[in-house]
């Protein structure tokens, strides 16, 4: 099994508002091996982005605080390092691409200049050095006319330039992890292919780590190794993305897969919808935050909440106490997938080569 | 699958353009001589790229513009030749649900007021009925009385979609155009608000216009799909056949984008690959806009306009490369 690179245990981060306090993220722990895309989906506001934030140390303190837990990476603590010690390591060691690349990019400054950023004060490399490796990111990030768009500002781009200015941005000084947090929301469909496949090669030749939050269960199907589901600020669901869509065991995961309509679902078949809302994370409730909307909850749901066990055996784990020996057996609904009833009608066709 | 050959038609747009003047040598043409119709109790889909002119043909078709070229119908009527009587029957019966829920809503405006505002104008309901009725139609889109004296921000973005509905349906129209209605919504409550729309539309026979991003939603909800292109039709077929038989380049490339749920399938698909970015629709050239992406491309494509051809009775296509074409 690949090395892990970055480990996050009993992490509690959460907020001080006059409203109270929000306690975003509770009790997640999870690590990320060499190499791998490590997915991480789950409701608006379940906490997705307070998680991979806190290991930038990019959320802001205060409000924000560190309630328990710690982030293993390089044998040493994220949580207890100074702003100073960060800015060694953001963007450097661990790269990152947010939603939005409006807000993301400064405005005033050249393109070129902004992917150089990441080596000043860095005296291993020469301006010029750093001039070759904006240019070859740029190119390698599939931007046309390279030493044009060096020189623009970020408004004369496409959003779907900017998006991968901001990839190139992540990219150029090598880090060994990246964290996307939706990077791809909001752009089209050709264009946020592209940018997966970018992903996706960078992945593969560099052997990069990747953490990618979408809401999309397509983009995660196409691009994951491992996937966690999160809900009302837990990891609730943790496995390879075979187990998480074909073995589905969480009431929560089941539920989403069924509420969207895919390219096979019949115009006459009814979605299913989930009904209710996501808990309150003034006062997360003590059992399992999905307890208010499952159809299955029981009444230890509303008072503990459940560990995370291992589904098979394999290194998949459901937080629910339907897995415990004594809970009723039920069949929770998963994708079948199209390949499979392909594979039974013919097993011959598969040397014919990938195009249809 | 209904059949639109004996059906009425509801809407026809007829050779309409919007341009819009950015200065006086700078002509953005976000939609370019664009033609199709709708039939009653029809959904039709509307697809494309980002910018290509979907929200503004819908806009176009609720008057906020005056079209550069062509003429809008609606029940058979030209809808800008209407008296003013006929005009207030438009403003009731065709209604617009926003991209948007957190913009197009009034935040000074209580639900009650929101949802009740049209049917006071429209002298729908006495007065000392309006509660009641506005109660009816939050029930209706899944909330209930106790909301109706709350604003806006205390609802959830799934919540305000829900009251724009509610607002939409107040007047009883015949025909909604729904822009992106659940795209800013959680992929949980898209399906909620998706059921609803198909209820309403079996109960009321409503017809819609749903404009969408997502593919798969729109293949799930439309009767019939139209693709955008900068601003032009590119193809326009049932929904079945589109995803069956695409044959513009661009809806090909479009469907082969589409991320799949299904892990095993998703690593195994082929994506089409375009070159470059979407041309500006600013002083757009005549010629085919999708050429310079276009992977079939020839010298004609770059120099001419392809008009749209039938190549099956309810499939229309605009490129040169498709056989029609090449017919004697
Ligand atoms: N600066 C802040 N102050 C107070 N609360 C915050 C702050 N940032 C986030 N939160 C709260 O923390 C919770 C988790 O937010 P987070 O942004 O991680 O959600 P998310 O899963 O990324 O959602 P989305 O899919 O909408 O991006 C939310 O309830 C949010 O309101
Ligand atoms: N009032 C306006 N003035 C000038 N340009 C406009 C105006 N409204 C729209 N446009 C331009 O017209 C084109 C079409 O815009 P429109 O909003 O119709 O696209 P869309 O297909 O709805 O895109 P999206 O998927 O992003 O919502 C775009 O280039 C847009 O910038
Ligand atoms: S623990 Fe109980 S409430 Fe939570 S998902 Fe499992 S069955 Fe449902
Ligand atoms: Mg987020
Ligand atoms: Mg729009």
């Amino acid at each position: 099994m690949p090395e892990v690179v970055l480990e996050v245990n009993n992490l509690e981060f959460s907020f001080r508002t006059y409203g109270g306090v929000v306690k975003a993220v509770r009790d997640v722990s999870f690590e990320v091996r060499q190499g791998e895309i490590l997915g991480i989906v789950g409701e608006s506001g379940c906490g997705k982005s307070v998680t991979v934030q806190s290991i930038l140390r990019l959320n802001p303190e205060p409000p924000g605080f560190f309630a328990g837990g710690s982030i293993i990476y390089k044998g040493q603590d994220i949580v207890k390092k100074s702003e100073r010690e960060m800015r060694s390591i953001r963007g450097i060691e661990i790269g990152f691409i947010f939603q939005d690349p409006m807000t993301s990019l400064n405005p005033t400054m050249r393109v070129g200049k902004q992917i150089e950023e990441v080596f000043v004060g860095r005296k291993a490399v020469s301006s010029s050095e750093a001039k070759k490796k904006a240019l070859d990111i740029l190119e390698l990030v599939g931007i046309n006319e390279p030493e044009k768009r060096y020189r623009q500002y970020p408004h004369e781009l496409s959003g779907g330039m900017k998006q991968r200015i901001m990839i190139a941005i992540a990219l150029v000084g090598h880090p060994g992890i990246i964290i996307a947090d939706e990077p791809t929301t909001s752009l089209d469909v050709t264009i946020e292919a592209q940018i997966l496949e970018i992903l996706k090669d960078l992945q593969q030749k560099f052997m990069t780590s990747i953490i990618l939050i979408t809401h999309d269960l397509g983009v995660i199907a196409k691009m994951c190794d491992r996937v966690l589901v999160m809900y009302g600020g837990k990891i609730i669901e943790e496995g390879d993305v075979d187990d998480i869509f074909y073995n589905t065991a969480h009431p929560y995961t089941s539920g989403l897969i069924q509420s969207i309509a895919t390219l096979d679902t019949n115009k006459d078949e009814e979605l299913i919808p989930i009904e209710g809302t996501p808990p309150d994370l003034f006062s997360p409730p003590p059992g399992c935050p999905f307890a208010a909307r499952c159809e299955y909850a029981m009444e230890i749901c509303k008072s503990i909440m459940p560990e995370s066990t291992s589904v098979t055996g394999k290194q998949h784990y459901s937080a629910c106490w339907l897995l415990h020996e004594y809970a009723p057996e039920v069949e929770l609904v998963s994708v079948k997938s199209a390949e499979d009833n392909k594979t039974l009608e013919s097993s011959s066709d598969e040397k014919a080569g990938g195009n249809v | 699958m209904r059949n639109n050959v004996d059906q009425k038609v509801m809407l026809e747009l007829d050779d309409v353009s919007q341009y819009f003047q950015l200065s006086r040598h700078k002509i953005l043409k976000a939609v370019d001589h664009v033609s199709f119709k709708i039939h009653e109790g029809e959904t039709v889909g509307l697809v494309g790229e980002s910018g290509c002119g979907k929200t503004t043909t819908g806009r176009s078709i609720l008057k906020l513009y005056t079209p550069n070229t062509g003429n809008i119908y609606f029940k058979g009527k030209d809808v800008f030749s209407f008296n003013s009587e006929e005009e207030k029957r438009y403003r009731k019966e065709a209604q617009m649900i926003f991209q948007n829920p957190h913009a197009s809503l009034n935040p000074r405006m209580t639900v009650r007021e929101i949802v009740g505002t049209g049917m006071k104008i429209h002298d729908l309901v006495k007065p000392k009925e309006m509660d009641a009725k506005v109660e009816a139609l939050l029930r209706q889109v899944g909330l209930n009385k106790d909301h109706m004296s709350r604003f806006p921000h205390e609802f959830s973005g799934g919540q305000k979609q829900r009251i724009g509905i509610a607002r939409a349906l107040s007047v009883d129209p015949d025909f909604i155009v729904c822009d992106e209605p659940i795209s800013a919504l959680d992929v949980s409550i898209q399906a909620q608000v998706l059921n609803m729309l198909k209820d309403l539309q079996d109960t009321r026979g409503l017809t819609y216009l749903f404009i969408a991003h997502d593919l798969s939603v729109v293949k799930y909800i439309s009767d019939r799909i139209i693709v955008m292109y900068l601003g032009t039709i590119v193809e326009e077929a049932t929904a079945e056949e589109l995803y069956r038989n695409p044959q513009h380049p661009y809806t090909k490339v479009l469907l082969s984008s589409i991320p799949v749920a299904d892990p095993k399938q998703a690593r195994k698909k082929e994506r089409l690959v375009v070159k470059g970015e979407v041309t500006s629709p600013i002083n757009p050239p005549d010629s085919c806009r999708f050429a310079g992406r276009c992977p079939n491309a020839e010298k004609r494509c770059f120099e001419e306009m392809p008009s749209l051809c039938d190549v099956s009775p309810e499939h229309r296509v605009a490129c040169f490369m498709i056989e029609q074409y090449f017919r004697p």
